[in-house]
């Protein structure tokens, strides 16, 4: 009689159940298992980009074109203080990304730091601050942007760019889209069933960034020709017409709204009503309220929508922009608005694509595969080892299946094309466990002794080579898990083959040993059949 | 006696000259080698984009897919070196290149697929990969750090359950067998991407347990028999294992097989990597791991580590 304990038992038992219940909804149309009651398992198995279709974009934030932004800020900030300040200067420019100033009365370069150091605001908890500012000879100031700020700056810049563009994303419809955050200057979108990823380029390239700035009237077209404006004026474009001059410094910015939506003007023609928040209404109030009569320009991507004249302070915050829109255009644009400008432009760096055809055939032909390798072996191990022997490996093979798509299902684990190859694969391991134990029970057999005898030593000299084996595959499906990159295919791969390992251990282990065990004691055979 | 179960037709007892081969075993490998280390510098690996960066477009036309006319379309657009081979179905074709000028390959595709939509009617692309030269630098570095990473961590596992000894055999026979597979899919111009590290190192694993299979039992059997000569129990322990080996190398290429004929054009570079790496692994398990092991010799008094298990024979 041999003994197998009762917890052993009912583990397997507990394992096939789980395997079993949560395999079959895999296997069956959506139909019937929408209509199966509730208290079953209605999880399904997660399938890679490649399997269902779909794709993968790597974006890349352009930490060059952020700290060319952040140093031109910079420069207009360190105008604006000197000249509140009424510090004379000269030479203001940006060299090498340092800032230098030349202060034109040499008592006054201690003065022009101390004001210059309120642009030298704290990052963070460190101490560090965000600009450092040096006094040099000849009466120059540095001012540049510190290493520290700028990788905080980045990875500020990189969630707010998450955020903005998992905005854009659902605005398309995309199903379930992930977008993750890849080390530190990277961001991830998985969008499963889009096989049009240049409809996600599109949304995410877009960079709506809307200023309010004021026209400056002084400056005659023949000034712009000679390219004589004054250095805080910028000369843009315009959807109206001749180019404009205007302020460099923005009144109010595209983050302070805090809405945009389509709407009509009095005429009925499509425009952009807009709301600012508490920071933006003020400014936009008290700018409108000294400069009633001038002009000031709606500038969008750099250029003047349109640039109408202030009849009165506008205090609510609220407006409206008109131009040359049509509804579907003045709608995007709205959703442009409303969703911002990226903080810092991203560009894409790796892009995969999957059709929902070709993936469709891949599960197809994987599946078919998967049942031809399983139909193979099956027959191989019945035709190699009789019907009980080989009969037990195929329970085996088919509970371990179960097993992994189970764990696979329940884990959140993503099957992939390479992950099928990993599970077919899975199958060849789990067998080799079968055969390590049927080899040794035949040798036990083989130099005397008897069935029951041969049983036992036979699982117990099978049970080192069987954990040392798995031991070392288990090594390298880790091993991969860790270093893979180029997101799905190959991770899944890794998966399917660790969590195949472990269950092929415990199938050889304790299935097979269950079934070897009550088949003998049901039959009390004199002699193996093997 | 029956013929069924078949099992019962393999010889019980063989008694193969295993080691009497492995001088001949042992030029066949160092020619192999040299070949496919003469293939790899010569040949070189056949890169995908996943390593080399550019872009891959798997299209499908309604007719029979208009090779050179697409090929003379992407010349105009300045792409120069694309390569455009059938793929699988007749109306389906892969495009694939390396770089347009300047342009990161992510961006660069969509002009390009924009232009080919124009050009020809009812093209689909059914699925496409474009990675940059930044990526595809770390995708190398990473897939080369983990077959590495994996070796040692092998070689320290085998050490630590066996002796140094069995570990540099089993790393040695780990690099004869990457080293031919590599060869091969140099040789054959077959596809190298991010799958085929997949497949390295499955192959890494499926070789491994050979390994371990057989140092088991080498080990056992130097326990068993301590004044038999090693080269004896060498050959006595791998007639021992023998049916195991065939059985299991016969399932795991059954079980392959399914995949390697109908899997599609996308997967086959990576099944058959993983099937010529099991049966090489197989080889070096017998003729490149036990013939290092021998040459170096090892400590037959460690005992150490006394077997937990009853002896065979009372």
């Amino acid at each position: 009689m041999l003994i197998f304990e009762r917890w052993k038992v009912i583990l397997c038992a507990l394992a096939v159940l789980f395997g079993v219940a949560f395999t079959v909804p895999n296997l069956l149309p959506a139909s019937v298992l929408a209509s199966a009651p509730s208290w079953l398992p209605h999880q399904t198995l997660n399938l890679g980009l490649d399997l269902q279709g779909g794709s993968y974009l790597l974006e890349e934030v352009d930490t060059a074109a952020l700290k060319a932004g952040k140093l031109n800020e910079l420069v207009e900030d360190t105008r604006t203080t000197l000249r509140d300040a009424q510090i004379g200067f000269s030479g203001l420019a940006l060299v090498n990304g340092v800032v230098n100033v030349h202060i034109d009365n040499p008592g006054q370069t201690q003065s022009a730091v101390t004001a210059l150091q309120k642009l030298a605001i704290p990052v963070g908890t460190t101490g560090v601050r965000e600009v450092q500012i040096v006094s040099g000879a000849d009466q120059m100031v540095h001012l540049s942007i510190t290493d520290q700020a700028m990788a905080m700056d980045t990875a500020d810049a990189v969630s707010q760019d998450i955020e903005i563009v998992r905005k854009r994303i659902d605005s398309l419809g995309t199903r379930e889209p992930a977008i993750t955050r890849q080390g530190l200057d990277r961001i991830v979108i998985e969008a499963p069933g889009e096989s049009d990823p240049e409809k996600l380029k599109a949304v995410i390239g877009e960079t709506a960034k809307l200023t309010f700035q004021m026209v400056d009237d002084t400056v005659t077209p023949q000034m712009m020709a000679s390219e004589e404006v004054p250095p805080d004026d910028e000369v843009l474009p315009s959807e109206e017409g001749a180019p404009m001059a205007v302020n460099r410094r923005a009144v109010v910015s595209g983050e302070m709204l805090t809405d945009a939506r389509q709407s009509f003007d009095q005429n009925g023609r499509p425009s952009i009503s807009f709301r600012f928040n508490g920071v933006g209404a003020k400014r936009f109030g008290d700018t409108t309220l000294q400069n009633v009569g001038k002009r000031f320009a709606i500038v969008i991507d750099d250029k003047i929508l349109s640039a109408p004249v202030i009849q009165e302070a506008i205090l609510g915050g609220s407006g409206q922009i008109t131009g040359n829109f049509t509804a579907e255009s003045a709608s995007n644009l709205a959703l442009e608005l409303r969703s911002g400008a990226l903080p810092a432009p991203l560009k894409a760096i790796e892009q995969r694509t999957v059709g929902a055809e070709l993936g469709a055939d891949s599960v197809r032909s994987g599946a078919i595969a998967g049942i031809i390798a399983v139909v193979l072996i099956g027959a191989f191990m019945v035709l190699a080892y009789g019907v009980v022997f080989g009969g037990i490996a195929v329970v085996g093979l088919i509970a371990n299946m179960c097993m992994v798509i189970a764990a696979m299902t329940t884990g959140g684990a993503t099957l992939t094309l390479p992950g099928i190859a990993g599970l077919i694969l899975t199958i060849a391991m789990a067998v080799d466990a079968n055969v390590l134990i049927y080899e040794r029970i035949r040798d036990e057999e083989r130099s005397g002794r008897k069935p029951v005898m041969a049983i036992d030593h036979g699982f117990a000299r099978a049970t080192e080579s069987i954990l040392d084996a798995n031991i070392t595959t288990l090594i390298s499906a880790i091993i991969l898990f860790i270093f893979a990159g180029g997101g799905g295919p190959v991770k899944g791969f890794a998966w399917t083959l660790s969590i195949g390992v472990c269950t092929s251990v415990f199938s050889a282990l304790f299935i097979t040993r269950a079934l070897v065990v009550w088949w003998f004691n049901a039959t009390r055979a004199k002699r193996l059949p093997i | 006696m029956s013929f069924w179960p078949l099992i019962r037709l393999l010889p019980k007892e063989t008694h193969f000259k295993f080691v009497s081969f492995a001088p001949f075993a042992a030029i066949a490998s160092a020619i192999a080698v040299i070949a496919s280390c003469v293939s790899l510098a010569v040949l070189g690996l056949n890169l995908g984009v996943d390593f080399q960066g550019g872009t891959s477009l798997e299209i499908l036309t309604p007719g029979p897919a208009p090779v050179a006319a697409i090929r003379a379309d992407l010349a105009k657009m300045g792409v120069s070196d694309a390569q455009i081979q059938p793929f699988g179905d007749p109306r389906a074709a892969m495009i694939k290149y390396e770089r347009v000028q300047g342009v990161e390959p992510a961006e660069a595709v969509t002009q390009v697929k924009a232009k080919l939509a124009a050009d020809f009617k009812g093209i689909q692309f059914t699925s496409e990969e474009a990675v940059g030269a930044t990526i595809s630098g770390e995708l190398l570095t990473g897939g080369l750090e983990a077959l590495g990473v994996a070796i040692a961590l092998m070689l320290a596992y085998i050490w630590f359950r066996f002796q140094l000894q069995f570990g540099m055999g089993a790393v040695i026979a780990l690099a004869h067998d990457i080293i031919l597979t590599m060869g091969m899919l140099s040789f054959f111009h077959i596809e190298f991407s991010l799958p085929s590290i997949a497949a390295l190192l499955t192959v890494i694993g499926y070789s491994m347990n050979e390994k371990v299979i057989s140092f088991d039992r080498l080990r056992e059997n130097l326990r068993k028999y301590k004044k038999m000569p090693l080269r004896d129990i060498i050959n006595l322990s791998e007639n021992e294992r023998l049916s195991r080996t065939m059985i299991t190398g016969a399932t795991a290429l059954l079980a392959l097989s399914g995949m390697l004929f109908l899997g599609g054009p996308t997967i086959r570079p990576t099944i058959i990597a993983m099937v010529f790496g099991i049966v090489v692994g197989t080889y070096s398990s017998i003729y490149v791991a036990l013939p290092v092991i021998l040459l170096w010799g090892v400590n037959r008094h460690d005992d150490a580590e006394p077997t937990n298990l009853a002896p065979a024979r009372p």
